[in-house]
């Protein structure tokens, strides 16, 4: 009886063996004829923003059919603890939301060499846009004080005056306002409160934080439970990434004295003209984001995610990689991959130049 | 077990050796593995107990401002859900044990364990996607012509994601494990029990009230708690349904609702860091202590009404 049992058990243990590595023979053989012949073989490992979840997901599965014999593993933890392992000498590269501070720069880089500085460079970029579900309203104007008038709480009603006075041609129901904003902390939260409080600090008196600030509105779980909720709902507003915004309506923000949906070429152009960050440096293209500009052919409110590397590795072998998977990634290629992917806007191919310059002398 | 005794005349074989080995290993693991989980989120808790509390999220005024939101709305969703949960559940189970003919009881039966198979998370889409703008109007509703009942303060939500919807799902969830304990339980209430309630005269509701219920009891008491203990670490269907905000309250309808440990914890973990993470796993502790804590009440309950049920 049990060698008749242990029989069985064995023959599926063969069978189902047979079965699996049949299937990875059939997985391995067309990357390995398609490809073309690359050097590069390895492992790095990144960690980092969320928001750049899916385009890293989108990069990695390209760049590995590209490079057969490299594995690149992007952990999105978020930008915090990403840029906490890299500073510790975890990763090889980080993805952030926000530009490193000054006092992480002070402290030095465990995976580089002592004195050789770091990169940090803008590698996706999103616009976030202001979406709403309101009966019989297509269109909708709103600047900044009244988008935080509403996400605060103090603009209950969408007949309010502040809103009429935007919108004289709309026909705006008397129905209370549902604003979702996202319960889980999150950079698109980040950056959309630090436009509101930069351009709007007399209502938005909170400081830009990964966290909704106030116990005010409505809570979602994630970009796609926001426009879930406002797309469920009645009378609702909320925030996502511009790719997420599927067919609900889309506020047009009030920049100087013109209207702005939120475009990727909007994104792109405040991005590329704003000025350098204040850690800005050769190797450091981080830039301070102009969300009071006041030209019409920007769209202030846009999330920056920027990948931060070594110029020169203590692991000498880990340079040529990281070198080559972030060169694809701000590239004109990678970009495009992000845009279907992750529907990102594309960094100017000025900005892609000069980004393949810094990291075609990583060592 | 008492099959498991050998007879004196019967000598120790290495298989009875085994046997009795593996099952004594085994009921030590779970010791093993109960004392492992406390001293972990013991030892994981204590830097956010001890950090500034300016770097807990919200930057509440001490670790207890910051948990007590959830401790109540973990409480407070659960105890919606049992409320709910723990009528329908005994109304099936006495179908099914003494009204349903054999052959519907069973296939019921049948799918009501079925229920009990159904991921969460799919019950979270559920609540999200169908439930939660159909209640909508009920809620505007309730708002609207009841909003002078503390329970349903307006305003209203827009979206129907309130603390009311998570308890329904979860009532939904708990439904199964209710009714499958109470169900055994019923159809244990001694024969003898029945028929004499029956023969002194007594309608079957009249019989199941002096015979069933009271013999069921502290079966019923133990099947709510496991049902409770379900509903307090649910945790999916909360991330994904309820509208969370950090505050204290029992309106039933509005926007603002309290988040559950469980549901928060999923939420701020991925992009927690640094003490953030300690003090979720301080939260986690508190949830591990209130479980604790609600269990023991139900094992007090259970033993001391015990004495009195027509068990023995």
């Amino acid at each position: 009886m049990n060698f008749k049992r242990l029989g069985t058990i064995g023959a599926v243990a063969i069978a189902g063996s047979i079965l699996l590595s049949s299937c990875a023979a059939n997985e391995g053989t067309p990357t390995e004829t398609d490809a073309p012949v690359s050097t590069l073989s390895g492992t790095i490992d990144g960690a980092g923003s969320s928001a750049q979840g899916s385009a890293q997901e989108a990069w990695i599965a390209a760049f590995q059919t590209a490079n057969p014999d490299v594995t690149i593993n992007y952990d999105p933890s978020g930008s915090g603890a990403g840029r906490e392992a890299f500073i510790a000498g975890g990763t090889a590269f980080a993805g952030s939301d926000s530009a490193l501070k000054q006092e992480e720069i002070d402290g030095g880089f465990a995976a580089c060499v002592p004195d050789t500085g770091y990169i940090q460079v803008p590698d996706y970029i999103s616009p976030i846009a202001v979406i709403f579900n309101v009966e019989g309203v297509t269109d909708l104007n709103l600047d900044a004080a009244t988008i935080a008038g509403i996400f605060k709480g103090t603009i209950t009603s969408w007949d309010d005056p502040a809103i009429v006075a935007l919108n004289k041609d709309a026909k705006l129901p008397a129905a209370p306002i549902t604003a979702v904003h996202r319960s889980d902390d999150s950079g698109t939260t980040k950056n959309f409160t630090d436009y509101l409080n930069k351009v709007a600090p007399e209502v938005w008196d909170a400081p830009a934080a990964d966290p909704f600030p106030y116990t005010t509105g409505e809570a979602a779980q994630g970009t796609s439970g926001v426009v879930d909720a406002v797309t469920n709902g009645t009378n609702t507003i909320g925030y996502a990434d511009l790719s997420k915004a599927g067919d609900l309506g889309v506020v047009s923000v009030k920049v100087g004295d013109e209207f702005v949906k939120p475009t990727a070429e909007g994104a792109a152009a405040v991005v590329a003209e704003s000025p350098a960050g204040d850690t800005a440096g050769d190797t450091d293209l981080a830039i301070k984001l102009d969300r009071l500009t006041t030209d019409p052919t920007h769209y202030p409110v846009v999330l920056v995610s920027y990948l931060i590397a070594c110029n020169e590795y203590v692991d000498a072998d880990v340079a040529p990689l990281v070198s080559a998977y972030l060169t694809y990634v701000t590239s004109a290629d990678g970009q495009a991959a992000a845009a279907d992917a992750a529907g990102s806007a594309p960094i100017t191919a000025e900005t892609s130049d000069k980004i393949a310059a810094i990291l075609a002398a990583i060592k | 077990m008492t099959t498991a005794t050998p007879s004196p005349r019967a000598k120790s074989r290495l298989a009875d050796r085994i046997f009795s080995g593996t099952t004594v290993f085994a009921g030590s693991l779970i010791l093993a593995a109960l004392a492992a989980v406390a001293v972990f989120l013991i030892a994981q808790s204590i830097p956010a107990l001890v950090a500034d509390p300016a770097e807990l999220k919200g930057s509440p005024s001490s670790f207890w401002a910051y948990v007590a939101p959830l401790a109540f709305g973990t409480v407070w969703a659960a105890f919606l859900a049992l409320l709910m949960a723990l009528p329908v559940s005994i109304g099936i189970a006495l179908f099914i044990s003494h009204y349903a003919p054999r052959r519907v009881a069973q296939g019921l039966g049948y799918i009501i364990d079925l229920l009990a198979a159904v991921p969460s998370v799919v019950f979270g889409l559920w609540g999200i996607k169908i439930l939660a703008p159909a209640v909508t109007p009920l809620y505007d509703w309730l708002v609207n012509n009841l909003g002078w009942f503390p329970l349903f303060a307006p305003p209203v939500s827009g979206t129907g994601r309130t603390i009311l919807t998570v308890a329904i799902v979860l009532a939904v969830m708990i439904i199964p494990i209710i009714t499958a304990v109470t169900r055994e339980v019923f159809l244990q209430t001694p024969r003898l029990h029945e028929e004499a309630a029956l023969a002194l005269g007594a309608t079957r509701w009249e019989m199941i009230q002096v015979a069933v219920l009271p013999f069921g009891r502290p079966g019923m008491i133990s099947a709510a708690m496991l049902g409770l203990g379900r509903a307090l670490g649910e945790t999916m269907v909360v991330a994904m349904v309820l509208s969370p905000a950090a505050l204290i309250t029992f309106v039933l309808t509005s926007s603002q609702n309290p988040s559950t440990i469980a549901g928060n914890i999923a939420l701020n973990f991925p992009e927690a860091h640094g003490v953030g993470v300690n003090a979720l796993v301080a939260t986690g502790l508190i949830l591990f202590a209130i479980t604790l804590v609600i269990n023991s009440i139900a094992r007090v309950v259970i033993n001391r009404r015990k004495a009195f049920s027509g068990a023995n």
